[in-house]
């Protein structure tokens, strides 16, 4: 058994199930690419197994120096990204509220002109020589992360006639069980895109949305150097093994 | 009014879209320098025990055209049916084997290749023993909530026939969609996201 180093005895309950309403739905029209590409029948529904309950663990070993600065991890010696510079942090939680150790965050993102660093993006904007536009970073104890960045900038995308992303920063999260696996986007407080935006208009419920809207966070701030935003997120908690459902017999 | 359960939600997902290689397989789209290699790319080490093994795997979309802008992971058990993973309470995995893969479907041809082991067999709740089988997860562009289901392989028919999952599948049609057929070495599998070969995707 591999050590996550935390003294915490491993938690090994099920999951709670996951809300189905609160995340946007597989069909979402006006996000068109959904259309093709949605399933269609009904989920089969089982309560976790050992293949859910269990995951790959990540350790900090992994990490280079530069993979939490993306101001910097693509950029030449000496040099460093163009745009506004920021500071990204917050905690990984469960349901339950604790915080959540050793979760592998990634995160990818446009420049600050809204430009992504990869050959099926064709936006007129500039590319940024010294930006990459990915990052990694592992969750201390606490389930605390950070990590610096440039803001991305919006951009419009192939939908309809005339849309654009709001501002925003993917995420890929992995809990302690593969069933928390999780890929979501973070958007910027006070963006007007946020609402206009199909691929946001999936989610139906307005706190569900704003559930994934980071705030801007003065006091995390370095002064004269990077702003900072606060973006907490959320994975699926597990149920108290205290009294488990044991089968007759055992 | 009651006390409040203080409970908070899970985060709502969105879509990985098109440029979700940047930030998961950067090496593959180009972006070098950053990360030693992609996370995931290789699952085996000369050291690793279990018959090695090929899967082959495509999504299809509701034409039957293959994405060629997915990603997929697998996370399986080592070849005596352990996890590498610290809710694994019956002993310990493979210490060459993490059990989890991640690679993305070719831009040109769209198929996704892992090379890896057989799993060995890994009891289910109540005790019974679940077939070998992969847990996969699938995101894309056009995919809002990550897709999770399984594949089973075609050569383990009498345990495929008592594992518990595929036993709760009611239309009994729908089972082959979970089963890789196995050519040589190589398991070969398709995910189809519509139609009538809909893959049974889970909830759990
Ligand atoms: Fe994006």
């Amino acid at each position: 058994m591999a050590e996550r180093g935390s003294n915490r005895s491993p938690e090994t309950g099920a999951f709670f199930q996951r809300d189905r309403q609160w995340h946007p739905p597989a069909f979402t029209p006006n996000y068109k690419s959904s259309v093709l590409r949605s399933p269609q029948k009904a989920l089969l529904s089982f309560d976790n197994t050992l293949s859910e309950l269990t995951g790959p663990v990540f350790g900090h070993a992994m990490l280079g120096e530069l993979d939490n600065d993306l101001i910097h991890n693509f950029a030449k010696a000496g040099e460093s990204a163009i745009g506004e510079r920021i500071i990204v942090h917050g905690r990984v939680l469960d349901e339950r509220g604790s915080g959540v150790p050793g979760v592998l965050l990634e995160f990818w993102q446009a420049n600050a002109g809204g430009r992504y660093r990869h050959k099926k993006d064709g936006y007129l904007a500039p590319l940024d020589p010294n930006f990459g536009g990915c990052g990694r970073t592992i969750t201390g104890e606490d389930g605390s992360y950070a990590f610096r960045t440039v803001r991305p900038g919006p951009y419009p995308w192939p939908n309809g006639p005339n849309d654009w992303r709001p501002a925003h920063i993917h995420f890929s999260v992995f809990g302690h069980g593969f069933a928390q696996r999780l890929i979501t986007q973070m958007y910027f407080e006070g963006d007007p895109l946020i609402w206009r935006c199909p691929i946001v208009g999936g989610i139906s419920s307005k706190a569900a949305v704003e559930a994934l809207i980071a705030a801007l966070d003065m006091h995390s701030t370095i002064p004269m150097d990077a702003l900072a935003y606060k973006f907490d997120i959320v994975l699926r908690g597990r149920r108290s093994t205290l009294f488990e459902n044991r089968p007759e017999g055992n | 009014m009651a006390q409040s359960l203080d409970r908070l939600k899970e985060r709502p997902s969105q879509t990985a879209g098109p440029y979700v290689h940047i930030g998961l397989t950067p090496n593959f789209c180009g972006i070098g320098g950053v990360y030693a290699s992609d996370l995931g790319s290789a699952m085996l080490n000369g050291e690793t025990k279990g018959d090695r093994i090929d899967l082959r795997i495509r999504v299809l979309d509701g034409t039957g055209t293959p994405l060629k802008d997915a990603l997929i992971e697998i996370w399986q058990a080592d070849a005596n049916g352990l996890y590498n993973s610290p809710a694994e309470m019956r002993g310990a995995a493979d210490p060459n084997f993490q059990g989890w893969g991640r690679q993305p479907t070719d831009m040109e041809t769209g198929v996704c290749l892992f090379r890896t082991i057989k799993p060995g067999r890994v009891p289910f709740r109540d005790g019974r023993l679940m077939a070998p089988h992969f847990t996969l997860w699938i995101v894309a562009r056009g995919i809002n909530v990550g897709l999770h289901t399984r594949l089973y392989l075609s050569d383990e028919e009498k345990a495929n026939a008592e594992d518990p999952i595929l036993g709760r599948i009611e239309h009994r049609l729908r089972v082959p969609t979970l089963i890789a057929e196995r050519q040589g070495d190589t398991y070969v599998f398709d995910v189809h996201l519509q139609g009538e070969k809909e893959t049974v995707f889970f909830d759990s």
